[in-house]
């Protein structure tokens, strides 16, 4: 993929657009100072140039009751520019850190030296993600070893992928392409070959990519969320008709939980990836800290499987913490 | 600055520092802040060599797209050691410890710096602490980039994690107690007359520095400690298995190498202001103004770390206030610029090569300094957040800013250090090579780094590679440059013409003493009674050998 | 060192001047140390509060009552030490050397109580690494909890250690009259570091031991 310009890279959503004016705005700011003082040193480098050996040079600092008004004038423009610039780059910010509302959400799994992706269907792919034109992508992304990031140019924006919990990408792609995708976090010996490809297709060309693509997680090697359930025992307790020994699971999903500590917690990914990994962390009123933890057991995509089964679980809300 | 004048005629024998004593004990033994200020500048001098050394290798490497130089294995062992040989041994003891060290005592008027053992034993720990890093170097080296993230550099890799981190540990142990022994001279040791806002602005710089190397160096110290650990007992607190948060250790990293940046520029803009007041001859203007700039720059420092650590998962509120204080760091350091550049105004300019460096020092360290506020701009940082435009940015506050205030106060107090002038014309030549050089070195990778082109990749997409040979190119221009000086100045050492006591006609206690100074810097105890970069009028100026 | 001001360095004007120096170097070592110590504590923060229902169960197994002992013994020793450095300034050198002789018995019987803690330590398989073992949920964190607590009284031990060294040497040169009351800088800025050692305990022993437990 050749960018279309020299000094810009392509520019494939609007968050790109926002973040290139941005850029131009701070550049200009850039232009206009370094040059006013390029310019100012060398014109008095050369009209003050020493002529005699003995001259010496005026102080004007002392004479001049004006200077401590010059000195303050060139403090307050430069911050208050600066100010505009942190209240502009703040709000780009934002953008390109809040996904909207009803994106689609995929997973990914960073590990060295490769990215795996999960689509919201169960679709796999490795180094490679295939995207409609249009829509809105929500990436929750977590790492199996390593601190990776996922950093696509054509979006201008990085995100840092953690082994301890799940961070947030999003993007809009708003036109066709094939855009890089790097990891921007040094991660080890084959960091610069941890690189992929964003393949943005229009709906019809995605529809037959979808089409001619193998479905179904267990191409992938992976059991699916509702297999899991079951070989892990998760069922065993967490029955929705179950009383005793463990909440119910059913409807959990986005309910706030009241803990046996007194606080409260939200039931998302990260709640309840760590609730498999860590049980004892937040157990829920009412029931006793007895399940064993799965770390060391249950690999990142597999976590994943389980994390998007639970949240399919429909139902009356659960009972848990009320 | 007037104080009793105590220079001997020049040409004749006369017992200095340099003659004092002979032999490799008098010198491995010294107590002198003259000749460890010596050892330092031979030390730091071979770990620069070695880091250039490397960086020429990685530029190699980076000529084609391909990695078909190197495995990346030892790519990457090739930029982490290029980055802790330059960070840790060159730039941060870089100024303090040869000029700050050379120069302080003499500047107040001292005999010496208040600890003069403790000076010998920082350097001893330097050498050992550098030692050990070689040692690592040779036997495998390190791989995890200079940053040491965790858990890659606890669990992920076999490299000499161990003995560099140790070695950095030592050697930080230099840089506190150098700190400590700045501040305590500085404060206790000054000569009668010599009040605060009689003290050079070399002097409040280092007084600015030696803070941060006090109250920073310590944390990252423990911090190292703990990976080292970490990696002796595999297990530790930066363990993700027992919950351990890897982005605690970017804060406490942060904590002190965000300060740290400061630590080798702060130096390096002290030396600036001598040499434009100087080659002015005339006071800096706003002399308070720029002086509380450099404490200010010390103690915001120590707010803005977190703005390393805008995508790297901490809250986003977290990083709209870090954002804001990096903003506000952004102001004394453009009040430094701009009183440097009014302080040219209705001055007496000289264009000696200490001058050419310093002005090279302002154009680049504006630039570095204007893209270090983009970097500061969330929206732009999430962006070009450890591509090239980082390695470009931090390259032109480091070298271009650091190093270039380095050279220009080494050839502005070269004669005073070794009694020695160095050939005009080579020098002048070595400020143009360099400053040109350097730009065509890193300006293209600002470019670079907005297209998208990640820090620390091996191989890399096959369109980044005009500009990738463009920066291969002006590094070795750039090289040529820094050999330059290292040529003429050991050159000068034995051959170059006597220099007076006085060359430039500056101010300045330093200069009011022979060249090179005697044992106790002063024939009589100086006597302060005037602000600093007091030029006479211009009827009775001194006399001044043009050079 | 001149013939006539026995005890000033060269490059001093005065004692005044040297003593002066002397105690701001040390002080500003000292906030050096505090920073050195900071990291940890900024590490405990953070896990406490991620992890507080582990933090207190770890903080269980720790033996308050060899603690409280501990915290006793050194606050003595600092009692002595103070002693030590005003005999040092009124010039009762054989005074001082025997109170910094008590000092380092105490801060000895410090070292040997934490010894036989660090023993049941072993014992119980509290040291954290692949033997670890904690009955109980979240292990894992309580791990943390005793990673933090190993690093940081093991840290302060290190400096409780060279602390005696330099009492030592400091006691012998006491002994022998070093100490006048124009230059006993030495042995005040041992004191201030003993002090400074003391107080770190101060801060671990709630930190450690109490906060949590009911």
């Amino acid at each position: 993929m050749i960018p279309s310009s020299p000094v810009l890279p392509d520019q494939a959503s609007d968050v790109a657009r926002s973040v290139d004016h941005l850029m131009l705005f701070a550049l200009s700011g850039l232009v206009v100072f370094s040059t006013l003082i390029a310019v100012l040193v060398l014109v008095f480098m050369v009209k003050y140039r020493r002529t005699s050996a003995n001259q010496v040079g005026i102080d004007i600092y002392e004479t001049n009751p004006k200077s401590h008004i010059l000195e303050l004038v060139w403090s307050v423009i430069p911050l208050g520019l600066l100010l505009v610039l942190f209240g502009w780059g703040t709000k780009v910010f934002f953008e390109q850190n809040r996904p909207p509302a009803g994106a689609a959400q995929y997973w990914v799994t960073g590990r060295q030296w490769m990215w795996k992706i999960q689509h919201p269907d169960g679709r796999r792919e490795i180094n490679e993600l295939h995207v409609p034109v249009g829509r809105a992508v929500q990436l929750k992304m977590i790492s199996e070893d390593v601190i990776h990031d996922f950093f696509v140019p054509a979006f201008r924006i990085h995100v840092d992928v953690l082994p301890s919990r799940y961070t947030t990408y999003w993007f809009k792609a708003n036109r066709t392409g094939t855009f890089h995708l790097f990891c921007g976090q040094y991660c080890g010996v084959e960091h610069s070959k941890m690189v992929g490809s964003i393949i943005v297709m229009e709906p019809r060309a995605y529809e037959a990519w979808l089409a001619g693509e193998k479905t179904g997680p267990s191409a992938t090697g992976v059991a699916s969320g509702e297999e899991l359930f079951v070989s892990k025992s998760c069922n065993t307790c967490h029955r929705p008709d179950s009383s005793a020994r463990a909440p119910v699971l059913n409807g959990l999903w986005g309910t706030q939980v009241s803990l046996n500590d007194g606080t409260k917690a939200v039931a998302n990914d990260d709640y309840i990836r760590e609730s498999i990994l860590n049980p004892g962390a937040k157990v829920v009123q009412g029931y006793q800290p007895v399940m064993p933890t799965f770390r060391g057991q249950i690999s990142e995509e597999e976590l994943i499987q389980l994390v998007n089964h639970i949240k399919s679980l429909k139902g009356a809300p659960a009972e848990a913490g009320k | 600055m007037t104080t009793t004048p105590s220079t001997l005629p020049d040409g004749g024998p006369r017992t200095h520092y340099l003659n004092a004593a002979y032999g490799l004990k008098s010198w491995l033994l010294t107590r002198d802040h003259k000749r460890i200020a010596l050892l330092y500048l031979v030390s730091v001098s071979v770990f620069f060599a070695l880091g250039g050394f490397m960086a020429v290798l990685i530029r190699m490497e980076l000529a084609t797209p391909e990695g078909d130089f190197f495995q990346p294995d030892i790519y990457n062992r090739l930029f982490t050691m290029h980055g802790v040989l330059m960070i840790f041994f060159f730039l941060i003891p870089g100024i303090p410890a040869v000029l700050g060290n050379f120069l302080i005592p003499l500047m107040i008027g001292a005999k010496d710096l208040a600890f003069p053992r403790i000076n010998l034993f920082s350097w001893y720990l330097y050498s050992i602490g550098g030692a050990l890093t070689l040692w690592a170097l040779l036997h495998g080296g390190v791989d995890t980039g200079w940053t040491f993230y965790t858990p890659l550099s606890t669990n992920y890799v076999s490299t000499s994690v161990l003995t560099v981190g140790v070695g950095i540990f030592i050697a930080g142990f230099s840089s506190i107690l150098t700190g400590l022994n700045f501040v305590v001279t500085i404060h206790r040791m000054r000569a009668p007359g010599m009040t605060w806002f009689r003290l050079p602005l070399f002097v409040w710089g280092h007084y600015a520095t030696s803070i941060i190397q006090i109250l920073g160096t310590p944390v990252v110290a423990i911090t190292i400690l703990l990976i080292a650990a970490e990696r002796v007992f595999h297990v530790g607190v930066f363990d993700p298995k027992i919950g351990g948060d890897p982005v605690l250790f970017q804060h406490l990293f942060w904590f002190y190498s965000h300060p740290a940046v400061y630590i080798m520029i702060l130096p390096a803009m002290g030396v600036i202001s001598e040499l434009v007041a100087t080659f002015s001859r005339k006071p800096i203007f706003g002399y308070k103004f720029v002086a509380f700039a450099s404490i200010g720059i010390a103690v915001l420092g120590f707010l803005v770390w977190g703005h390393h650590m805008f995508v790297a998962g901490q809250s986003i509120y977290a990083g709209v206030i870090f954002s804001v204080l990096s903003m506000l760091v952004a102001v004394p350091s453009a009040i430094k610029v701009f009183n440097w550049t009014a302080t040219l105004y209705k001055g007496s300019i000289s264009w000696d090569t200490p001058m050419l460096y310093a002005l090279g020092f302002i154009g680049l360290f504006t630039i570095g300094g204007l893209t270090g506020v983009m970097l500061a701009t969330l929206g732009i940082d999430a962006h070009v957040h450890d591509t090239y435009f980082i390695i470009a940015h931090f390259h032109y506050i480091m070298v271009g800013g650091a190093i270039m205030g380095y050279l220009g106060g080494l050839h502005y107090w070269w004669p005073k250090i070794t009694g020695r002038m160095y050939p005009v014309f080579w020098s002048k030549l070595s400020a143009l090579v360099v400053f040109v050089g350097f730009n065509v070195t890193f300006f293209p990778q600002f470019i670079l780094g907005y297209l998208g082109m990640p820090r620390r990749y091996h191989s890399y997409p096959p369109e980044f590679q005009v500009l990738n040979v463009m920066s291969s190119a002006g590094a070795t221009v750039l090289g040529l440059g820094y050999l330059m000086p290292l040529i003429y100045f050991t050159w000068s050492m034995r051959y170059g013409p006597k220099a007076p006591a006085n060359p430039w006609g500056a101010t300045g206690l330093e200069w009011q003493t022979t060249s090179p100074p005697p044992v106790l810097n002063f024939e009589t105890p100086p006597v302060v009674t005037t602000a600093p970069y007091t030029y006479p009028v211009a009827a009775n100026a001194p006399e001044v050998r043009s050079v | 060192m001149s013939e006539d001001s026995p005890g000033l360095a060269h490059h001093f004007d005065s004692y005044e001047q040297q003593k002066d120096s002397a105690t701001l170097g040390m002080w500003t070592f000292l906030v050096t140390e505090i920073l050195f110590f900071g990291g940890l504590f900024a590490a405990y923060g953070l896990y406490r509060t991620s992890y507080p229902a582990a933090f207190r169960a770890g903080s269980h197994e720790l033996d308050i009552t060899l603690g409280c002992f501990n915290t006793v013994v050194l606050i003595a020793s600092s009692l002595t030490m103070a002693l030590a450095v005003r005999g040092g300034q009124t010039g009762r050198g054989k005074l001082a050397s025997v109170l910094l002789v008590l000092t380092m018995v105490l801060g000895t019987v410090f070292l040997v109580v934490k010894g036989f803690e660090y023993h049941d330590k072993f014992v119980h398989h509290h040291i954290p690494g692949p033997s670890f073992h904690f009955e109980g949920p979240e292990s894992n964190h309580v791990q943390m909890f005793f990673v933090l607590y190993f690093a940081m009284t093991g840290l302060h031990a290190l400096h409780m250690i060279i602390g005696i060294l330099l009492v030592g040497y400091v006691a012998k040169r006491a002994w022998s009259g070093a100490y006048t009351p124009q230059n006993y800088n030495f042995l005040e800025g041992t004191g201030l570091y003993w002090h400074f050692v003391d107080l770190v305990w101060i801060f671990l022993f709630p930190l450690l031991y109490l906060i949590g437990r009911h």
